[in-house]
């Protein structure tokens, strides 16, 4: 359930690679464990990723339309969602216009999620509300109905790029907003809490939460995704931890 | 009215209760109930690894000058405390002049080691012949995380002769005390308020026979300063510390002399082949 993550101005193509390495076989000498369910990379790095991934089943997951900011025309936002799907990404990591939606324009909201998701084609869209910049619950909630609305197959809270990211709160907003959608609809829509997720112990609260709201049908990576960058080793260590009886040290576990 | 104080435990420059809420009463030798005191758990030990961990990296790259500074600082502040320690050892059933005494020596002890900040460095380094043409060094460096199973009777020299040779090298360290005595916690009161980076000492109350073995254990402490007489436990966690090739210092149960080879203990040598011309 995680996308493994690495969106650095410093990302190269070996480190995307070597990231890629550890999202299929988290443990070398272990391979029950794992793979991750996606890669989330720059567009630039989709190819390399796509390359690297081909075959075993983990996606290819690109972040797009000006991410973190989305301070772009909407043209250039679009013509780089079809960027990143033609070089092989299969999920789109969609960030709104938050200062449009602050403004009220949530008609521009609507348009250009919809217009997102058609150039995305095939692959899987993921709105980022950066709920972090939203201020309030009540905008969490409205931005998620009309990023639903609009065709949105996941919804994201964060791009981890504010000081805010995902908290349990904004969270459940965001499940419940989809346990309405479901029951108004019958779509299904994902979830994906991103940012500041970094020990087992609180992904655990998260898949508490997301069981309790939605139900066993959520619980997979198809439909929830944890973005984290750190959040893989916590969750190696721990399950050394289980293995062996002992606390594990950051030393044995590669960093990228 | 008098205010009885809560004893706590201290990681990561915090004041935590113990996750585990179990406390053990410490009565003086008159059977009063002088305090409730923490002990820690397993998890409590674990929080204390990942402080020490966090502030392992500024704190061997702070300045040899700095960390004589601070060691001298905590001194002076247990100097202006000094009563209070007094008070309380004589509480836990010592004699006032030997309370004193006690004290004096923690204070020199940090004074003694305070002084060795910027010094061991050059005492215990060596340029070295080699047979190429290579300037070859080599230099101490911290080990990182140093657990201190520390001497289990309480008294305050007892526990600084085992605390500050490991970190006026640039190590952390996660101390356990023993529980029966409220010394250790009011030393840490000390520490919080002389400037020593959160998290570089943090103190555990508890039992021994619960948590030594998990020192020993935890693959993120790289090293171990045991203060044991009893052979069959020494060997135990020696044992268990091989798993990641932990270096096990064993000592006496008691209070450790002044020696420079305390600091020595924890560190590795670090070689530096230096090219040179011919």
């Amino acid at each position: 359930m995680l996308d493994v993550t690495t969106l650095e101005g410093a990302d190269s193509v070996g480190k995307v690679q070597q990231m890629c390495a550890k999202a299929m076989r988290p443990l070398p000498e272990d391979p029950s464990v794992g793979p991750a369910g996606a890669v989330c990379v720059y567009p630039r790095m989709v190819k390399v990723a796509a390359k690297a991934v081909k075959g075993s089943g983990v996606n290819v997951a690109s972040v797009a339309t000006a991410f973190p900011s989305g301070q772009m025309r909407l043209k250039e936002r679009l013509a780089e969602v079809r960027y990143a799907v033609g070089q092989g990404a299969n999920e789109i990591d969609m960030v709104i216009s938050r200062g449009q939606f602050l403004q009220g324009e949530y008609r521009a909201i609507y348009d250009e999620i919809a217009s997102c998701k058609d150039a995305c084609g095939e692959a899987h869209l993921k709105v980022i509300l950066e709920t972090g910049e939203l201020t309030t619950y009540d905008n969490v909630r409205y931005a998620s109905d009309i990023a639903m609305a609009a065709g949105a197959d996941f919804i994201k809270t964060s791009t981890g790029k504010v000081p805010i990211a995902a908290t349990l709160p904004v969270t459940l907003v965001m499940l419940q907003a989809i346990e309405d959608f479901y029951g108004e609809t019958g779509r299904m829509v994902g979830m994906k809490p991103a940012g500041g997720i970094s020990n087992a112990k609180l992904a655990i609260q998260y898949l508490i939460m997301v069981k309790e709201v939605l139900g066993e049908k959520w619980l997979n990576n198809k439909w929830f995704r944890f973005g984290a960058s750190s959040l893989t080793n916590d969750l190696l260590m721990q399950i050394r931890k289980q293995e062996t009886g002992r606390y594990q040290s950051g030393d044995y576990f590669t960093k990228d | 009215m008098t205010i009885k104080k809560t004893y706590k435990l201290f990681i990561g420059g915090k004041f935590p209760r113990t996750e585990s809420g179990r406390v053990i009463e410490v009565r003086g030798k008159d059977g009063a109930l002088l305090a409730n005191m923490s002990q820690a758990s397993r998890k409590d030990f674990r929080e204390a690894v990942v402080a020490a961990r966090k502030a392992s990296a500024g704190w061997a790259k702070a300045t040899a000058y700095l960390r004589g500074q601070i060691i001298y600082r905590i001194a002076e502040i247990l100097d202006g405390r000094g009563e209070q320690f007094v008070s309380e050892l004589v509480s836990h059933g010592l004699r006032e002049n030997k309370a004193r005494k006690d004290l004096a020596q923690a204070i020199d002890l940090l004074v003694y080691y305070a002084g060795w900040s910027d010094k061991y460095q050059a005492v215990f380094s060596s340029v070295n012949p080699v047979a190429s043409s290579h300037f070859n060094f080599s230099a101490p460096q911290p080990n990182g995380v140093v657990g201190i199973i520390a001497p289990g009777r309480g008294s305050l020299s007892e526990l600084v002769s085992t605390l500050a040779p490991v970190i006026v090298g640039g190590n952390c360290a996660v101390v356990l005390s023993p529980q029966d005595a409220t010394t250790a916690i009011s030393f840490s009161e000390v520490l919080a308020t002389s400037d020593v980076p959160a998290g570089v000492v943090n103190i555990l109350t508890g039992e021994r026979d619960e948590l030594g073995l998990e020192f020993a254990k935890h693959m993120d402490v790289n090293a171990l300063m045991l203060c044991s007489s009893d052979s069959d436990e020494t060997r135990a966690l020696e044992l268990e510390a091989a798993e990641n090739l932990k270096r096990v210092s064993v000592h006496p149960n008691k209070s450790l002399k002044e020696d420079p080879y305390l600091i020595t203990d924890f560190q590795e040598v670090k070689t530096t082949w230096h090219p040179v011309g011919v």
